[in-house]
C-alpha cells in the first residue's frame, strides 16, 4: 500500500511538536515514546503498520481545539483516530503525523427521554451509547459488527451501518447533530436536537467524511423506544438464485423486517463446523427478523413464511423461544470468527442493487476459481450490502496481494452491476485507488473541493479515500 | 424561458455562462430570495429510469412529475415514505411539483418524525455544477459511503449548488391499513404531551401532529398490528381518544401535511424546527397559540403570523435561547427583501457556507442570494 513520503521537516522537528503539544496539554495526554505510540500504528486493517510521530489523547472539545491550533500552525498532518476499528484503514497513521485519539472522552453529556436524544462525546463507544438508555427502554438503532468497541466518532466519520438498517437506517439517518472542530482549531457546531438543517446540510456531508473533515467531539444521536420483541426465521434453499428471488418477494410484499441476512455455502459450511449452530447443508441460507409484541410478530413471520414456501425451501425454521432465537443468529454472529479459523481473510465490503445477488454471487465463485482463492459470502441480502470473506495465508509470500488483486475485482464487479465500492466500512487506503472505477475525475474533484473549505492545507487524515495521484497536487499545495 | 430536453444540453448551457438564472422545476415552491435572472426549467429533463419494486429502488429524472412517481410506484403497492408536503395551496402557485424541486427544498411531511427526511431517502444524484460540469454522487444501492455524501448536501439546498438531472430513491411499501387516534380541545402543551407520550412507546408512531386545538396520533401496518398498537396507544394516552381509519385517517394528515389551515388565513408563513417539547414553550412565548400548528411530534412548528418584519424579530429571538430554525416560507416580495428569509447561521459556519457555494457555483450563477 503506497503512502505519501512523510514530511521530513516535520520529522526533524519532533522534539519541538511533541513540546508544543506539552504546553497546551495535560502531561499524560501528550504520547511520544515509540514503545507506546505502536499501539497507534494500525487500526483493524492490521496488515498495514506505521507508527505515528506521536499521539495526543485530549479529554475534551476545548483541548481537541488546542491540539489542532498547534498542529496547524506547525504544518503537522493530523491522524483522528476512535477506537481503531476500521477494516479500511481509516485510522491508519503516517510517519509524520500526530495521532488524535478521543478515546478518553466518553462522557454522556445529555440524556433527553422526551425528545428522544442522547448527546455524547465521541469516544463513547456505540453499544454503551444503548447502554446509558436500556434500562429506561431505549436503544441506538445503528449496530455495526464492532459495536462493543468501536467508538461514535468512527461511527459518524464512516457512517456506520450493521444488520439492522433495513428499517433504522445507518449513522447519517440517526444523528441530530455534531460539535466539530475544523484543523486551524475552529469549533462548529452543526445540527442539534431538533430535525433538518436549517440552511445547507453540513451534517449530511460531514457524516462519512472518514475524519477529513474535522474532528468530531460531540455527537447528537437519536434514539428510539425498544421493540417489545423480536424473532428470526432460518430459511434454507438450495440456490443463490431462489434464496435472492425470496429475498425480494418479501421486501416487494409490505412486511419489512428489521434484518434479512444471507450466507452462502462456504460459509454456513465453515460456520457449521466452528459454531456448530444446527445449520442446514444447502447452498443458501437466510435469516429474516421481525419485532413488535408476540402478536405482531406472529402476523408477520406468518406473511414472510408464506411467501418463503413459495420458493421451496429445503428448511424452514422458526425460533419457539428465546433459546432457538440465539441459535438462529449464533451462526451468522460466529461467521467472521469461524472463517479466521481456517485462514486469514479480507473482508470486503461492495453493496450491489438486490436484483443482482445471483449474477454477481456466480461471478464471485468463477472468479475464486481463477485465484485459487476461497470466498464465503455473508451480507445483509435486504440492502445489497456483500461481504464477501476471502482467506489467504499471510506467511505464503504474494498471497496477501492476490488476495487485494482479487477483492479489487469483486469491488469493480459491484460498481459494473450499478453498485458501490463500500457499502459500510468506508474507503479509507483500502479502497482509495479503486475510486477511480466509480467516480469521473470531475466527480473526485467537486468531492475533494469540500476538503478544500475545511481543511485548505490537506492536514487532516490527507492520505485517505482519494487516490494519491489526484489528491497529490492539493496535499503538495 | 430556458428548457434543456438533456444532460448535455443543460450542461451546454451553463458552460461559459456568467449571468445569473432562476432554477426551476414545477415552480411551486417559490421561497426565499434569488436574484431575478432568466428561468432555466428542468421540467423536459424528465422520466422514470430505472425501478425495481423488489429492491425498494427507483431512478427517476428530475423533471419527472412527482404525480407520476406517486401514480408508479402505487401500482406496486409502494410510495416515498417521508411524504413529501404539496404547497400550491399554501403558496398560491399552480404547475406540477417535480421530483428535481422536491428534492432541492428537501420536502418532508409528519412520516419525517418517524422515518426520516427526503434527505434520508436519497440514494443518489446527477447535477451539473456552475462549471458546467455533469456530476455524480451517491447510487443507487441503500447503503453507500463511498467518498463524501453531496447526496444530503445537494438535498435541501434550493438549486443553490447545481442543476439536478437526475435523483435515484429508496421506496418504501404501502401499509395495509392506517389508523388515527384523535383528541380534541387540548392546548399545544397538553397536546405535545401526549405526542411525547405516544412517541416513546415502541408501538412505531408515524405521525405526531397539534393542528386546531386536536391532537393527532397515526399507526400503519399489517391489519392485526395496527389494531393491536391502536388499543395499546390507545391504553397509553387514556380516556378521551377517538380512532379513525385508512381514508378519514389519510385524509386528516393530508391536512397537516399541506398546511391546510393556513391556505384559506392572510399572514406571513412560518415554518420552524426545533426539539419536540420547545414547540409549545415557543407558542407561549410568542402568545401565537391560536395561530400555529405543529407537526412531529411537537418539533415543526408552522406559524401564521403579521406580514411585518417586527413579527419576523420576535420570532427568531424566541427561538434563538432554544435552538433550531425558522424559514419564511410564505411572504410578500417586500417582507422577505426586509428579513432573513432562512436562519441566519453563526459565523464560522455561515463562512464554510458560503465558501461551499463557491467551490460549487464559481460565477454565482445559480439561484443566487435564494438562501440569503
Amino acid at each position: 500500500m503506497q503512502m505519501p513520503e512523510p514530511n521530513a521537516n516535520v520529522l526533524a522537528r519532533k522534539a519541538e511538536i511533541v513540546a508544543r503539544l506539552r504546553e497546551v496539554l495535560p502531561k499524560s495526554a501528550v504520547i511520544d515514546d515509540p514503545a507506546e505510540t505502536r499501539a497507534y500504528e494500525c487500526d483493524a486493517l492490521s496488515a498495514y503498520r506505521c507508527a505515528p510521530l506521536c499521539a495526543v489523547l485530549p479529554a475534551n472539545t476545548a483541548e481537541v481545539a488546542a491540539a489542532l491550533k498547534v498542529c496547524h500552525a506547525m504544518g503537522v498532518p493530523v491522524v483522528p483516530r476512535g477506537a481503531g476499528t476500521s477494516l479500511a484503514g481509516g485510522s491508519m497513521p503516517t510517519a509524520d503525523a500526530v495521532i488524535l485519539g478521543v478515546a478518553r472522552m466518553n462522557d454522556v453529556l445529555e440524556v433527553d427521554y422526551a425528545n428522544r436524544f442522547i448527546r455524547v462525546q465521541s469516544g463513547r463507544t456505540n453499544l454503551s451509547v444503548t447502554g446509558a438508555v436500556e434500562t429506561d427502554g431505549f436503544f441506538y438503532a445503528p449496530d455495526p459488527s464492532s459495536q462493543l468497541a468501536c467508538a461514535i466518532a468512527g461511527n459518524v466519520a464512516m457512517n456506520s451501518g450493521g444488520a439492522h438498517c433495513l428499517k433504522y437506517g445507518v449513522t447519517t439517518n440517526n444523528l441530530l447533530g455534531v460539535t466539530m472542530v475544523t484543523m486551524d482549531g475552529s469549533i462548529l457546531e452543526i445540527g442539534g436536537a431538533h430535525l433538518d438543517a436549517g440552511g445547507l446540510d453540513l451534517l449530511g456531508v460531514i457524516c462519512g467524511s472518514e475524519g477529513q473533515l474535522g474532528v468530531v467531539t460531540e455527537a447528537t444521536l437519536r434514539i428510539l423506544p425498544k421493540p417489545e420483541g423480536a424473532r428470526p426465521v432460518l430459511m434454507g434453499f438450495d440456490a443463490n438464485e431462489v434464496a435472492g428471488a425470496c429475498v425480494s418477494a418479501i421486501i416487494k410484499a409490505g412486511v419489512l423486517p428489521v434484518a434479512i441476512e444471507f450466507m452462502d455455502r462456504p460459509c454456513i459450511r465453515a460456520t457449521e463446523a466452528f459454531a456448530k449452530a444446527g445449520y442446514p447443508d444447502c447452498e443458501a441460507l437466510l435469516i429474516v427478523e421481525v419485532e413488535g409484541s408476540e402478536a405482531e410478530i406472529a402476523e408477520q413471520l406468518g406473511l414472510i413464511l408464506e411467501i418463503a414456501r413459495t420458493f421451496n425451501p429445503v428448511e424452514l425454521r422458526e425460533a419457539a423461544d428465546e433459546d432457538q432465537a440465539k441459535r438462529i443468529w449464533l451462526g451468522r454472529k460466529s461467521a467472521f470468527g469461524a472463517m479466521g479459523q481456517i485462514n486469514d481473510y479480507m473482508c470486503l465490503d461492495g453493496t450491489i442493487p438486490v436484483s443482482q445477488l445471483p449474477y454477481v454471487l456466480r461471478r464471485i465463485s468463477e472468479m475464486s476459481k481463477d485465484f485459487g482463492l476461497d470466498v464465503g459470502n455473508v451480507f445483509h441480502a435486504g440492502d445489497g450490502n456483500m461481504h464477501p470473506l476471502i482467506l489467504y495465508n499471510a506467511n505464503k509470500p504474494g498471497d496477501l496481494e492476490l488476495c487485494e488483486r482479487f477483492g479489487a475485482e469483486i469491488l469493480k464487479l459491484c460498481v459494473e452491476v450499478g453498485g458501490c465500492l463500500t457499502g459500510e466500512h468506508g474507503v479509507g487506503i483500502e479502497k482509495r485507488d479503486l475510486m477511480t472505477v466509480q467516480f469521473a475525475p470531475d466527480d473526485l474533484d467537486i468531492q475533494m473541493r469540500i476538503k478544500d473549505v475545511f481543511d485548505p492545507k490537506w492536514l487532516l487524515n490527507a492520505a485517505k479515500v482519494f487516490p494519491l495521484a489526484a489528491s497529490e497536487p492539493r496535499r503538495a499545495a | 424561458m430556458l428548457q434543456p430536453t438533456s444532460e448535455a444540453d443543460l450542461a451546454a448551457l451553463i458552460a461559459g455562462r456568467t449571468a445569473p438564472l432562476q432554477i426551476q422545476g414545477g415552480g411551486t415552491r417559490d421561497v426565499g430570495t434569488p436574484q431575478k435572472g432568466e428561468v432555466l426549467s428542468s421540467a423536459a429533463i424528465s422520466g422514470i429510469v430505472d425501478y425495481e419494486p423488489g429492491a425498494l429502488t427507483l431512478v427517476v429524472k428530475a423533471g419527472t412529475p412527482l404525480s407520476e412517481v406517486s401514480a408508479t410506484l402505487a401500482k406496486e403497492g409502494q410510495r416515498l415514505a417521508f411524504e413529501p408536503a404539496d404547497w400550491r395551496a399554501l403558496l398560491g402557485t399552480s404547475g406540477e411539483p417535480t421530483v428535481g424541486g422536491m428534492v432541492a427544498a428537501n420536502i418532508s411531511g409528519p412520516r419525517r418524525v418517524a422515518v426520516g427526511a427526503c434527505r434520508d431517502f436519497l440514494l443518489g444524484v446527477r447535477f451539473v455544477d456552475g462549471r458546467g460540469r455533469i456530476l455524480k454522487n451517491g447510487g443507487r444501492v441503500m447503503k453507500n459511503v463511498t467518498g463524501y455524501d453531496l447526496v444530503k448536501l445537494m438535498a435541501g439546498s434550493w438549486g443553490s449548488l447545481g442543476v439536478l438531472t437526475e435523483a435515484s430513491f429508496k421506496v418504501l411499501a404501502k401499509p395495509a391499513t392506517e389508523v388515527t387516534l384523535v383528541k380534541s380541545g387540548l392546548s399545544a402543551a397538553d397536546g405535545v404531551t401526549a405526542l411525547t407520550a405516544a412517541l416513546g412507546t415502541p408501538f412505531d408512531v408515524t405521525g405526531a401532529a397539534w393542528i386546531n386545538g386536536e391532537a393527532r396520533v397515526r399507526i400503519e401496518g399489517l391489519p392485526g398490528s395496527v389494531a393491536y398498537r391502536r388499543d395499546a396507544l390507545a391504553k397509553t394516552l387514556g380516556a378521551g381518544w377517538e380512532a379513525v381509519a385508512d381514508d378519514t385517517s389519510a385524509a386528516l394528515w393530508q391536512e397537516v401535511r399541506d398546511v391546510t389551515p393556513f391556505t384559506t388565513r392572510e399572514g406571513a408563513v412560518w415554518r420552524v424546527s426545533v426539539k419536540p417539547t420547545d414547540g409549545p414553550k415557543l407558542l407561549a412565548a410568542l402568545g401565537e397559540e391560536k395561530n400555529a400548528l405543529l407537526d412531529w411530534g411537537g418539533g415543526l412548528v408552522w406559524l401564521c403570523l403579521p406580514e411585518t418584519a417586527e413579527a419576523s424579530t420576535r420570532l427568531r429571538m424566541a427561538i434563538a435561547p432554544l435552538g433550531g430554525h425558522a424559514t419564511l416560507i410564505r411572504g410578500s416580495e417586500a417582507l422577505r427583501a426586509e428579513v432573513p428569509v432562512f436562519q441566519p447561521e453563526p459565523a464560522p459556519v455561515a463562512a464554510i457556507t458560503a465558501a461551499i457555494r463557491r467551490e460549487f457555483d464559481p460565477n454565482a450563477i445559480f439561484n443566487p442570494g435564494i438562501m440569503g
